[in-house]
């Protein structure tokens, strides 16, 4: 191996791959750009949609009731919400989403509640819609204070106090530090973005300099020079392992950032909730990084091996898009809950990174498993770039007609 | 100087078995000479070409190119090597001078020789005016003259030239021809495979006639014309290749 040939392929292919618009929007500006537009517009969107729902006069219709005044009553005052005439089609009304609810009195309730027999109130609702589940509760919120109120009028002419109901409170509280509730929450998710990224990063590079230089006709230009196929292989195989690291980091930087600024403003608006406590190490990030390394070599070295059986860069395309799957059924299998680390899922490439990068977000090392993977994954890794380097000594894949 | 000796190349193909694209091909090419490689398309020609750059290895024979050996020494062999075909695209990002010192530096050229070889070949070739420009934004005419940098920025003792002007209009074919026959003055050893009779008549010191990868003929244009009677070179290739004509398209 020549060290100075692999240095003048790799900075020629890096001149050749910043001034590529194609790559550099998928490696550079998506990474950055993705995370925080997508989070931002999900949540303003998401959260827009709910305001509105709820600020929403929900038109909702009784069924029968007459009998029943008092409760009636009840549900006219209720806040946000128009009591419509009685109609046969309530069902269609609701399906075709010109009313949101309906709710059902048992003939005769009004009596039965005073004997105590009181059959049930059916509040008829479009299940997934969330107009109609906003007014749904809307209803069942004051039925419920109806019922509580009615209790504690049974309560009180008994003499009995309210306590008599709940003899005791039941309190669930977090010792976890907030490093860890931040890592259970959103670590696995890191872990599995690094991944995941690592990988799409390679995909547009490992296609250019293999399969797209086969159909610019350079790859003929590059075998008549006097450079070893193996320094050749490993100068673009650097590229493509830049590339991968260079979308891997900035998505995380955006992605971080992103994060950041959503708990900064969220705990401004709601301070006690939990699951918004994004507090990830440093070094826990570095240390995920760090995993993922070989990781994203035996990615460089596996797509551009497969790429480089292509003629041109859509049938590289076409190959190399099933193997997202590859990584993304390992990747997303990891962050099912209940997923552990053992040593036999230890030895599954991009499994056992992905599983170990959730520990170590939050904060637990298992030095052996981690040594474990870290070896076995760069095996796999230099088993992949010698694949690479053999396969570009193949006549028949270089030359394939 | 290139010398084959029974260089061979077989192909394996899945639907056709073996394919002896170059069978047991010999010939000598001297410095100062250039030797014409005539053939119908598929007889082996391209293939030859290939196995001398060391782009392909051969199957069975080979060839040694100023001393080194194609199979023992491919990278000394392509150190000593200029070579240009149709198929030798430039890269489309690199500036025209970025991509010539690229290969400049691949052949081991320290920075100060690489400036001045660059300089001096980009003022004899007339191309300082788009040293700069990126290779996509090239005429045809241009991305020839960088090709030619290319081959030349080693100063290569070899030059295999795979029909270089195929395709190509009129002027920028002449610039072609000019410098193969300059590289013939320089005393360099080129071999050139083409379809276009004028070209062998005007360049070629000695002429092998390929046919089905067999070398069926040898010499030059005169002593050809002596042997077959025949005045017109095509006439002349037709009548070697004699009842086998006509495989060698159906296989390509």
């Amino acid at each position: 191996m020549n060290l100075h040939a692999v240095g003048i392929v790799y900075r020629k292919e890096l001149t050749e791959w910043l001034r590529d618009r194609r790559t550099l929007i998928s490696t550079v500006v998506v990474p950055l750009l993705a995370f925080p537009l997508l989070i931002t517009g999900v949540i303003s969107l998401s959260s827009i949609m709910i305001g509105k729902a709820e600020k929403e006069t929900s038109k909702v219709m009784i069924i029968d009731g007459e009998d029943s005044p008092q409760l009636l009553e009840r549900l006219r005052k209720i806040e946000n919400l128009e009591i419509v005439p009685y109609a046969t089609n309530w069902r269609d009304q609701i399906s075709n989403k010109e009313i949101r609810a309906a709710v059902e009195i048992p003939k005769g309730f009004q009596t039965a509640l005073e004997s105590s027999n009181a059959e049930t109130i059916k509040i008829y609702f479009y299940q997934g819609e969330l107009k109609s589940s906003f007014g749904a509760n809307h209803v069942q919120d004051s039925l419920k204070d109806y019922r509580e109120s009615v209790v504690k009028e049974r309560l009180a002419a008994k003499n009995l106090p309210a306590s008599v109901l709940s003899p005791f409170e039941i309190k669930q509280e977090n010792v976890a530090p907030p490093e860890k509730v931040g890592g259970a929450t959103f670590g696995s998710f890191i872990g599995y973005m690094v991944i995941i990224l690592s990988m799409t990063g390679a995909i547009y590079p490992a296609i250019d300099l293999t399969a797209g230089e086969k159909e610019r006709g350079t790859m003929e230009t590059i075998l008549s020079s006097p450079v070893a196929r193996l320094d050749l292989v490993l100068g673009k195989f650097l590229l493509v392992f830049s590339a991968s690291l260079t979308t891997a980091i900035l998505s995380v930087i955006s992605m971080g950032s992103s994060f950041y600024f959503l708990g900064r403003t969220h705990s401004m608006t709601s301070p006690n909730s939990p699951a918004m406590h994004i507090n990830l190490g440093l070094t826990s990030v570095i240390a995920v990084f760090l995993m993922a390394l070989p990781l994203a070599v035996l990615f460089a070295a596996v797509l551009m091996t497969v790429a480089l059986f292509a003629k041109t860069y859509k049938e590289a395309q076409s190959y190399l898009t099933p193997m997202t799957f590859v990584v993304v059924i390992p990747a997303v299998a990891s962050v099912m809950p209940g997923v552990e680390l053992t040593p036999k899922l230890a030895l599954i490439p991009i499994l056992n990174t992905s599983l170990v990068c959730k520990e170590i977000i939050t904060g637990t090392y298992h030095w052996n498993s981690i040594a474990l993977i870290f070896a076995s994954t760069c095996v796999y890794a230099v088993v992949a770039i010698f694949l690479a380097v053999k396969t570009f000594q193949r006549e028949s894949v270089l030359f394939r007609s | 100087m290139i010398e084959t000796r029974g260089l061979t190349k077989v192909f394996q193909d899945k639907k056709r078995g073996a394919i002896r694209a170059v069978d047991n091909v010999s010939f000598v090419c001297k410095p100062g000479q250039i030797y014409g490689l005539l053939g119908a398309n598929g007889a082996g020609k391209t293939t030859t070409l290939r196995m001398l750059a060391t782009i392909l290895e051969p199957t069975g024979g080979t060839a040694v190119v100023c001393g080194h050996d194609v199979i023992e020494e491919p990278e000394k062999v392509r150190a000593e090597v200029g070579f240009l075909s149709t198929a030798t695209a430039l890269y489309p990002r690199l500036t025209s001078q970025e991509l010539v010192e690229y290969f400049g530096r691949l052949n081991g050229l320290d920075e100060a020789t690489l400036k001045k070889r660059v300089d001096d070949i980009f003022q004899r070739l007339d191309m300082d005016s788009f040293r700069d420009l990126r290779c996509d934004k090239l005429s045809t005419g241009m991305k020839q003259k960088t090709s030619i940098a290319r081959t030349l920025v080693h100063d290569p003792q070899v030059m295999i030239f795979d029909e270089p002007t195929t395709g190509l209009d009129v002027m920028t074919a002449r610039t072609i021809i000019s410098f193969i026959s300059e590289c013939r003055q320089r005393g360099k050893t080129v071999i050139f495979s083409t379809h276009i009779m004028s070209e062998v008549e005007r360049l070629c010191d000695q002429v092998g006639i390929i046919h089905d990868g067999k070398l069926l003929a040898e010499g030059t244009v005169p002593e050809l014309r002596a042997k077959y009677n025949e005045h017109n070179i095509e006439e002349i290739i037709v009548k070697a290749i004699g009842p086998n004509q006509g495989k060698s398209e159906a296989r390509s």
